[in-house]
């Protein structure tokens, strides 16, 4: 005897066309909100408006002055901590050598937070400058990768009159 | 003589499993990378760059964005202002927040992104005007840099 094996499974026909049509059309939506998001991040500064008539707040340690003249391109002429004047190619790095070992003198690292720094910068500079100051006194990333803390009180003094 | 024209159509179907394949990686890719957060990045503003601007560990309660491109206009609430009109946009802004029990305009932390051409001096008059309407904590904003920004002169 013999036996037929008739396999009579049909073959199933996917319908694609829908299921493409819907996937484009995710594909669209994605790629028309996709934004490209930078990586940005912040100095956080304290600043609020100093009241007139009270009496200054007590400090053990007065605050550093750094001053920042611009040439009249708005790039950075001058740039002065108290009576130390930085020049050059590297002055922002002399600047924060200088910070550096002020702050790590006083008793190894973390001492400097008490210490205050306004920056006085001219109306014209450009503001990348001061952005480098700021980076310059806040700390460094050890080569490990590690941030430190060098002066955390930063605050600009209140803008000149415009040129 | 008869001519038989047999007309033999025959369905080309095409391989779709490859495209499809694609298409699906596309799809997850997007789907991945999207953004639905309401960050608020003007292309026209260049920020400073800086290697130590971290991202700051949480989202900041109350954020306010004020932006200043390089020919120093200012961006706020999708407008387009002078130091002015800066000043009476803050000055809505700032009784909106205090018209709220639960919130203090100590809280909010002002965000300032503004172009490195920009002059200080500009960006200091924005900062003193959200001062004067109480604002007290700001936001420097910088783009992240992987090499140290301080050699350069």
């Amino acid at each position: 005897m013999k036996i037929r094996h008739t396999d009579r499974r049909d073959r199933i026909e996917l319908q694609m066309t829908p299921m493409i049509d819907i996937v484009f059309q995710l594909l669209v939506f994605f790629i028309m909100t996709f934004k490209i998001v930078l990586p940005e991040g912040d100095f956080n500064i304290r600043m609020p408006l100093p009241a007139s008539d009270a009496p200054a707040a007590p400090s053990e340690l007065p605050p550093l002055k750094l001053e920042m003249l611009a040439d009249d391109q708005g790039k950075l002429r001058e740039l002065r901590l108290g009576n130390l004047k930085f020049d050059g190619e590297g002055r922002f790095l002399a600047l924060h050598q200088h910070i550096r070992g002020l702050v790590e003198d006083e008793g190894g690292p973390g001492t400097g937070v008490e210490q205050e720094v306004e920056i006085n910068a001219d109306y014209g500079l450009q503001y990348d400058f001061v952005m480098r100051a700021i980076t310059a006194l806040t700390g460094y990333i050890d080569p490990n990768g590690v941030p430190h803390q060098l002066i955390e009180k930063v605050r600009l003094s209140p803008p000149a009159e415009a040129p | 003589m008869r001519l038989t024209k047999r007309q033999s159509y025959e369905i080309v179907e095409g391989d779709m499993t490859p495209m499809i394949d694609m298409a699906f990686q596309l799809i997850a890719f997007f789907m991945v990378l999207i953004n639905f957060s309401e960050v608020e990045q003007d292309q026209r503003v260049n920020l400073p760059s800086s290697e130590l601007a971290k991202p700051p560990d949480a989202a900041y309660e109350e954020p306010l964005t004020i932006q200043m491109t390089a020919d120093e206009t200012i961006l706020f609430g999708g407008q387009e202002l002078d130091l002015d009109g800066l000043r009476n946009a803050m000055l809505v802004e700032s009784q909106l927040t205090k018209s709220y029990s639960d919130r203090r305009l100590a809280d909010v932390t002002v965000v300032i992104r503004a172009d490195l051409k920009a002059r200080a001096g500009r960006v200091q008059e924005v900062i003193k005007i959200a001062q004067e309407f109480g604002y007290e904590t700001f936001a420097l904003r910088g783009r992240q840099s992987d090499t140290s920004t301080l050699g350069v002169p």
